[in-house]
């Protein structure tokens, strides 16, 4: 593994960390994006939280439910592409009303190089909201902290099912120059 | 499916949660939940009555919150199936405290039963065994309920039984379909508050 400094993360990803550590998550469950990358690393660095790499991120709805029936916090990470795997199974979050907080990196959308996001990147939130998800959005880095503690709490305070889109001109450009 | 399948499902689960009495047991959807519903009822079973595929990642995150208790997941092949990759996310963690019993009858039986893949060629231990779970093991002996319930009281899983069940419908018997309720009872039998 490489390594790399943290303090060389954007400041809203290290304030991401910080907030879902403040807010006791332990469990983080993830399909990596570049844009999660910081709080990944925070995760698997930090004894008090387990980091769960999935192979679907429906997994991660699945696991939330199950954090939470053992009296723990979750959060799930994932892409925007990954929310539409995720569509059945959030059923389980409104049946058995169960918490859930998830961060979701946008695609398909500012500068996007790769018509292929597009699709699901432009139904993201409508998909989310159908299945009964709170979406609130981040579009600049100094909204993110806020934004990101209130999700947290609306979910486990209140019991509610949020999602934080994290959109993709904050995120910034893709390179896709080889390195 | 192989003519030698013949443990009777309902006599299997209920032999297994006999020697589990205080298990957090999750299950699958249909014929899964119904056995361990008629096993017997108790505030630590969590039903699933949808989310096909769930049950264990759901085993997953009890299993990594709740380090203390012995976690089993109770389901069926095609419930299994549909998840499988989760067996890979519960092998990247080697929770100690996680089993997973798949009642394997070959076939669909919520639906007209159906063949499912196990009765056309997917071997699930070996499916197990490939994504990293190196304690996988086929029950098809009623006489093989101690010794796996003493495997996961022991918790040095995870662990994933391939109990080979005969493909019957035995009478129905509905657990309670309300979420919020089974959610409930759940957490409080773990002493966990409502927020």
């Amino acid at each position: 593994m490489n390594a790399i400094d943290p303090s060389l993360a954007p400041e809203w990803q290290q304030a991401i960390f910080r907030v879902l550590k403040a807010g006791d998550v332990r469990q983080v469950a993830y399909v990596p994006d570049a844009g999660h990358a910081h709080v990944i690393r925070c995760a698997v660095a930090d004894p008090d939280i387990q980091d769960i790499v999935l192979t679907t991120e429906e997994e991660g709805v699945a696991l939330a439910c199950g954090a939470w029936l053992g009296g723990q916090r979750s959060v799930l990470l994932m892409q925007s592409s990954g929310v539409g795997n995720c569509i059945n199974m959030l059923s389980l979050l409104q049946s058995a009303d169960i918490p859930f907080l998830t961060l979701v990196t946008m695609r398909g959308e500012h500068a996007e190089f790769n018509p292929w996001q597009g699709p699901m990147g432009r139904t993201t939130q409508a998909a989310l909201e159908l299945m009964g998800v709170h979406v609130v959005r981040a579009s600049h880095a100094d909204e993110v902290e806020e934004l990101v503690s209130a999700a947290l709490d609306e979910a486990f305070l209140a019991g509610g099912r949020v999602a934080v889109l994290l959109s993709q001109r904050l995120i910034g450009r893709k390179n896709w120059a080889r390195k | 499916m192989e003519a030698s399948a013949v443990m009777d499902r309902r006599v299997f689960v209920s032999s297994l949660l006999q020697h589990l009495p205080d298990a957090l047991v999750v299950t699958g959807l249909g014929s899964s939940a119904y056995d361990v519903f008629a096993a017997g009822e108790r505030d630590r079973n969590f039903y699933l009555w949808g989310a096909m595929g769930g049950a264990a990642p759901i085993g997953l995150g009890l299993a990594l919150a709740r380090p203390d208790q012995s976690v089993v997941v109770i389901t069926g092949d095609g419930e299994m199936l549909m998840g499988i990759g989760s067996l890979a996310t519960i092998a990247a963690k080697q929770p100690a405290n996680l089993s997973i019993v798949v009642l394997d009858n070959g076939h669909y039986g919520e639906t007209g039963m159906q063949r499912s893949h196990t009765a056309l060629g997917t071997d699930l231990v070996a499916v197990a065994r490939g994504f990293g779970l190196r304690e996988a093991l086929v029950c098809d002996d009623l006489a093989g309920c101690e010794s796996i319930a003493r495997r996961i009281l022991a918790r040095q899983g995870p662990l994933l039984v391939q109990a080979r069940v005969r493909a019957d419908e035995p009478p129905r018997v509905l657990p309670p379909r309300d979420g919020p309720y089974i959610k409930n009872r759940f957490r409080a039998a773990l002493g966990l508050r409502p927020f």
